[in-house]
């Protein structure tokens, strides 16, 4: 029959295909309706919050922090609560991560505060001597973009039926609509920085890429 | 219509290949080095603002080396070696000759795409397919027009039976296709959401842990069908090439393949160990990963025992040096894969230095160096000149295979301290360290990680300064070798 294969590339690629393939079926389907069940209580994340995901995304927060607690007694101590598959039911990409240069995130929202981590993404060392995570000064200037996380928000009601409000539509005018709730939610967290150029962005309706990313952390619980 | 001339091959899209390897393969190594260093030396993260810090530069560094490196000298060799395996030339049809220089065009400017979109933070975040919609759109393209050359070539073949390389180069076109579709499956937000936000962005249509695992199904098995598969072709053409060594055994060839092809893949879950993906998944991608040991080890051995008899050339042939030590690499590489699978390794060996560890003395040790000595093995044939200098190529194995233990072994402790520090508890059952404690005691195996780069670095520079001179300088040689590579 391997003769037959190799004389017959058709056949042969169609072998390979059939052999590679079926191990996906068996691995990732009979689970799949499961696993996207959300925990009880989950709610979708907030459109700032959704921002700083993507901020968390952009700069790939995977290649250090891990948001993954296993279940040895050593983790939950450690960070709490060992995770649940359904509270990434909303975690479009899931963001688990591969590996800990630093600590795992999936519940840092518990043990840190708005506070600490404005300190910390300004000069990690000011808050962790001997830490060797780089300062991200510039989310402090840099300004987010809601919009676009308004757009994924958007989208995964749409198609994967996220339960976020009837009030977010894919239209301009719902968007503008949705921004001043957006702005107060950043305003909450700028009133507890200290950083002044934060506080006077935020109150001039602009959200510098910090505000948005610590109400990611925040959230994470 | 069959000549009875020995065919003239076409080496044009091979060449240009060649050029793109050694280009990725320098720019990829040079960022993987800069990041470790960034490791040992966290001033290095400030030297171009939010563009130069070790979590932004190291998708590029993955990215460069595996879709740059790697895959340009996948379809170098390819390009070479397919043609002279099915005994027809790429000249004999235009169509494919446009096929394969457009497929090079598009590839040259989907890699430029990449590296300015990944800078700039374009990114899915998920590992090893990090590029976003549109580059994913540009990727299926640059392959289907590699899979019209690959099929269109066999079509026209003079020589019925495929050989062994060819299995293997099939299988990473179907094996990448089908895994890279399905992994990158995403919305566009902007064009579900009435036009706003960014066009670039776009949300993974798989959530939580199916999304985890249909990463990790790609993430496992693009090191399957992009550093294993293809360079299993490379060495089953080349060590019999460069040796005149006929290959060991063909039912180990049969088994070896067969049997990677249905085991691999399910392997991918051991990534996922102690995670919320349902135990019988963890425990079968801990158990094929086990079985996988086989068919691994079986074309290792295929290779090993092809040189029976023939050792002499180890010390007479630096060629057959980097490939025998490719095959050993391999060897050692999925050994401890497997060990890391064992899901009470894991526990101790996962978010550990110990990963990035086991991947570099696979790449390392096993993908470049068979790159390497394949690329040179093409060289005479390619420019009809002999290799520059066998001084210079000895030299650089030594210090690379320097470079690889020095790498590997700073990465075993540091993994495996790490591992063992998060979970001391004293006495009373209180956990020993806090976390910055064990990120600390990992400086010095950080800094000996960042030198392994530049003696690695350092060898790769001697290796494009030798092709180079290889196709400028060297002299020319008048019938192409047979087997072994000419060199001064």
């Amino acid at each position: 029959m391997f003769h037959w294969l190799e004389k017959n590339p058709f056949f042969f690629a169609v072998g390979v295909f059939v052999v590679i393939a079926f191990a996906g079926l068996i691995e990732i389907l009979p689970n799949f309706a499961e696993a996207s069940r959300p925990v009880a209580g989950l709610k979708p994340y907030t459109v700032l919050e959704l921002t700083g995901k993507n901020i968390y995304k952009k700069d790939h927060c995977i290649a250090c922090h891990s948001q993954l607690i296993r279940p040895f007694k050593a983790e939950t101590d450690r960070y709490g609560q060992y995770s649940l598959s359904g509270e990434y039911a909303y975690d479009r990409p899931f963001l688990w991560g591969s590996k800990r240069t630093g600590p795992d995130l999936h519940r840092v929202g518990n043990y840190r505060t708005t506070e600490w981590h404005e300190n910390h993404m300004w000069d990690p060392k000011s808050v962790v001597p001997q830490s060797i995570m780089p300062a991200y000064k510039h989310y402090f200037t840099n300004i987010a973009d809601i919009e676009t996380a308004y757009a994924e928000a958007v989208t995964v009601k749409n198609v994967f039926k996220t339960p976020y409000g009837d009030e977010f539509q894919p239209t301009k005018e719902a968007w503008e609509a949705h921004k001043p709730i957006v702005l107060a939610e950043a305003k909450a967290i700028a009133d507890d920085m200290k950083n002044k150029d934060v506080k006077e962005a935020v109150a001039n309706g602009q959200i510098p890429e910090i505000v948005a990313l610590i109400a990611y952390l925040n959230r994470l619980k | 219509m069959q000549s009875h001339a020995a065919l003239e091959y076409d080496y044009s899209v091979a060449k240009l290949f060649t050029y793109t390897t050694i280009l990725f393969g320098f720019v990829g190594m040079l960022i993987g080095t800069f990041i470790a260093a960034q490791l040992a030396f966290p001033e290095l993260n400030y030297w171009m603002g939010e563009y130069g810090t070790f979590s932004r530069l190291r998708p590029l560094h993955t990215n460069v080396v595996i879709y740059g490196f790697t895959v340009s000298g996948v379809f170098a060799t390819f390009y070479y070696s397919a043609q002279r395996v099915l005994k027809v030339s790429m000249a004999e049809s235009n169509f494919l000759m446009f096929v394969g220089k457009l497929q090079f065009v598009l590839y040259v400017i989907l890699a430029a795409g990449m590296v300015v979109s990944l800078l700039m933070g374009y990114s899915s975040s998920k590992e090893y397919a990090e590029m976003e919609w549109p580059l994913d759109i540009l990727t299926v393209a640059v392959w289907v027009l590699w899979g019209i050359v690959m099929f269109g070539l066999i079509g026209l073949r003079r020589e019925k039976t495929l050989y062994i390389s060819l299995w293997y180069f099939i299988a990473t076109f179907l094996g990448v296709a089908m895994l890279y579709l399905f992994n990158n499956m995403a919305l566009p937000t902007y064009f579900f959401s009435g036009g706003l936000g960014n066009i670039m962005h776009s949300v993974s249509m798989y959530s939580g842990t199916n999304d985890a695992l249909v990463q990790w199904w790609w993430g496992h098995n693009a090191v399957a069908f992009v550093f294993t598969v293809p360079i299993i072709a490379m060495i089953y053409y080349f060590l019999p090439k460069e040796s005149g060594q006929a290959i060991y055994s063909y039912k180990l060839s049969l088994l070896s393949f067969w049997g990677l092809m249905f085991v691999y893949l399910w392997a991918g879950s051991h990534h996922l160990l102690w995670s919320t993906v349902p135990d019988w998944m963890q425990s079968m991608g801990s158990i094929f990963s086990v079985v996988l040991i086989l068919p691994s080890w079986g074309s290792a051995i295929n290779m090993l025992l092809t040189m029976k008899g023939e050792w002499n050339q180890l010390t007479e042939n630096p060629l057959i040096k980097f490939m025998v030590l490719a095959s050993t690499f391999y060897m050692l590489s999925t050994l401890e894969g497997p060990i890391q699978a064992i899901k009470s390794v894991n526990a101790i060996a996962h978010f550990t230095d110990w990963i990035p560890g086991h991947v570099h003395d696979g790449v390392l040790g096993w993908v470049a160096f068979m790159i390497m000595a394949s690329l040179f093995h093409m060289a005479p044939r390619m420019y009809k000149r002999e290799i520059y200098s066998k001084k210079l190529m000895d030299a650089q194995f030594w210090l690379q295979i320097t470079a690889v233990v020095l790498y590997f072994t700073s990465m075993w402790i540091a993994g495996i301290t790490q591992g063992m520090m998060w979970r001391a508890v004293d006495e009373y059952g209180n956990l020993m360290y806090s976390f910055i404690d064990t990120v600390a005691v990992l400086n010095p195996y950080y800094t000996i990680r960042a030198l392994a780069g530049v003696l690695y670095l350092t060898g790769f520079l001697m290796f494009a300064y030798n092709m180079y001179k290889t196709m400028t300088a060297s002299r020319k040689i008048e019938a192409e070798p047979q087997f072994r590579s000419p060199m001064a």
